[in-house]
């Protein structure tokens, strides 16, 4: 990826971060020995990981490691495939997301997603960021038009949209309508955000006004972002978990698995050996 | 030694040009002998029918005089029945189509049930007329009214709903359902506030082909006992009544005895071709102008 080459040497950007007091900082996401099987295929194989909130943790590997399977698995998005098998724990403000009496709509108004492909409904730009309120049931035009305004405004796209809030979202550009699907997630006052590869879509300057929009919403939110991309991961992350063929290789600080990786097969990975 | 041997090919290139051409002019003579057929039906109804047609034609009440004899009361009945099939095959058909394609849980015995829907479409229309006289004009004891012959219709054209419908549906992308999803929708909510708007233009351009369809129909309503010869006009949907097909059936039959029941025929289907026609056009319409693209 051709972005901002000055800013792929991750040694240089993360100097000026304390190293993390990561210690002190609570556990939004807790999973415990997580298995995940399509049909027969075991996809993801005794997952164990703990994410922070108000961090970004992103997730990097090659194809077919597993690592949209891990992150669908955090909003229980994998289960629209029917084959799907799960064992293990996924706790969320330690509760068990997994377990039979979690509700799936109660979670995902607490994580929100932003997915690979830009996905806005059909629909005007304002019905667009409207539409998760509307379906949790607010119905007063006035606390919409401030939802919709804040949430525009919280995913940088305000004021390219501020005059036309009622065309189709279609007639935006690729960029704008990913900023526009963050908006939406943006809408339902999430706790996590969740994204899968959102920039693989996106041309290099789009890819970086949405970098620097996860920088700003991490004050907010936690955010876990899947991605192809490793000068992205190195870029805008705090943690970076790698994955191969369904199993963790190894979670740390991004500086370090940037740096000072202690897997051979992250070394071979970040510096492009394969993947 | 090359294994093309130009001298054979050139030898056998007329005969290779020859089928190439003759293929070309048995496809034409096909596609030309369906449509001659076609325009000297046309030709021979508008000859026969044109004349008919004015206003105290299309107002008219029926009569055995030919001269006085009219087609409003099978316009209003192919009206009544139209109100009854609409919304009966509407509901049924969408509501089919969801279950199937939203909630049954792929397997045997959805395929099973997809199977035979589709196989329903090919059942005779006069099947369906016996099971309309049997169940809802003798069963529920309804008569040949415009209640049991709309039901039995709207069980006649239910399948191209369904098929349509599931088709529209299908068509509409997984990632618009995700999306709905992943803001914490529940599956109803993603269904009346994604789904259906997206698959709207397609299920409803199957209801209009099947309403045309509908239009269309002779044989199940004849079975019902649809009277040859009904002078009152229907008032709703308990009155017996006659539609536009029918009538035209029975025009023809009874030309040996009036020889101008034969124009009436056709000036009828003169009437019946504009309505199939525009509906068709109105389902064309409706699917160019809401088209998706995503």
């Amino acid at each position: 990826m051709p972005v901002v080459t000055e800013k792929t040497n991750p040694n240089v950007k993360k100097e000026s971060k304390a190293p993390n007091s990561a210690e002190n900082k609570k556990v939004v996401y807790n999973t415990k020995d997580l298995n995940l099987w399509y049909g027969e295929g075991h996809a993801l194989k005794n997952i164990n990981l703990a994410i922070n909130e108000n961090e970004v943790t992103a997730i990097i590997g090659p194809s077919g490691c597993g690592k949209s399977t891990y992150i669908k698995t955090l909003n229980r998005m994998v289960e629209l495939v029917p084959s799907v098998k799960i064992s293990g724990e996924i706790l969320y403000r330690e509760r068990n997301i997994l377990d039979k009496s979690f509700k799936v709509e109660d979670l995902r108004t607490n994580v929100g997603m932003v997915f690979q492909k830009p996905n806005p409904f059909p629909k005007s730009i304002y019905e667009n960021v409207a539409y998760g309120p509307k379906i949790h049931g607010i119905r007063d035009k006035k606390i919409l038009d401030e939802i919709v305004e804040k949430s525009l405004r919280g995913a940088a796209i305000w004021d390219e949209v501020k005059d036309r809030l009622n065309q189709n979202a279609y007639g935006l550009s690729g960029g704008q309508q990913q900023r526009l699907c963050i908006a939406r997630c943006l809408a339902i006052e999430p706790d996590v955000i969740l994204m899968d590869e959102p920039t693989s879509a996106l041309d290099p300057i789009s890819t970086l006004k949405v970098e620097e929009l996860v920088q700003e919403l991490k004050e907010e939110f936690s955010i876990i972002i899947v991605t192809h991309n490793m000068q992205q991961a190195a870029r805008i992350s705090d943690k970076t978990a790698f994955f191969l063929n369904g199993e963790i290789i190894e979670f740390a600080d991004t500086d370090k698995i940037f740096s000072t990786p202690s897997d051979k097969r992250t070394e071979d990975y970040i510096t492009g050996r394969f993947g | 030694m090359k294994y093309v041997d130009s001298e054979q090919v050139h030898k056998k290139m007329g005969s290779r040009l020859l089928a190439n051409n003759l293929a070309k002019t048995l496809f034409f003579m096909a596609t030309l002998f369906g449509l001659v057929v076609l325009i000297v039906l046309i030709y021979r109804v508008l000859a026969d029918g044109l004349g008919w047609i004015n206003l105290d034609f299309l107002m008219n009440r029926l009569s055995t005089d030919p001269e006085r004899a009219g087609i409003w009361g099978a316009i209003t009945g192919t009206l009544w029945l139209m109100l009854v099939v609409a919304p009966v095959t509407m509901i049924l058909g969408v509501g089919t189509a969801i279950y199937l394609e939203e909630y049954a849980a792929k397997g045997r015995i959805s395929s099973f049930i997809k199977t035979n829907i589709s196989n329903l479409a090919g059942v005779p229309s006069v099947v369906f007329g016996i099971l309309g006289l049997t169940v809802f004009a003798r069963a529920l004891d309804l008569g040949s009214v415009v209640l049991a012959g709309g039901l039995t219709m709207a069980l006649l054209v239910l399948p191209v709903v369904v098929v349509a419908s599931q088709e529209a549906i299908r068509a509409v992308p997984q990632f618009l359902r995700e999306a709905s999803y992943g803001m914490g929708a529940t599956k109803w909510q993603t269904i009346k506030n994604v789904v259906l708007p997206a698959a709207l233009p397609g299920i409803l351009t199957g209801v209009i082909l099947a309403l045309s369809r509908a239009i269309g129909e002779t044989a199940p309503l004849v079975v019902i006992g649809i009277p040859a010869l009904l002078i009152p006009v229907p008032d709703g949907i308990f009155d017996k009544f006659t539609i536009l097909p029918v009538q035209i059936y029975y025009w023809t039959v009874d030309s040996a005895l009036v020889a101008e029941y034969a124009n009436l025929a056709a000036a009828t289907i003169v009437i019946l071709l504009i309505v199939l026609f525009a509906m068709n056009s109105i389902a064309i319409l409706i699917r160019n102008k809401f088209q998706k693209r995503y």
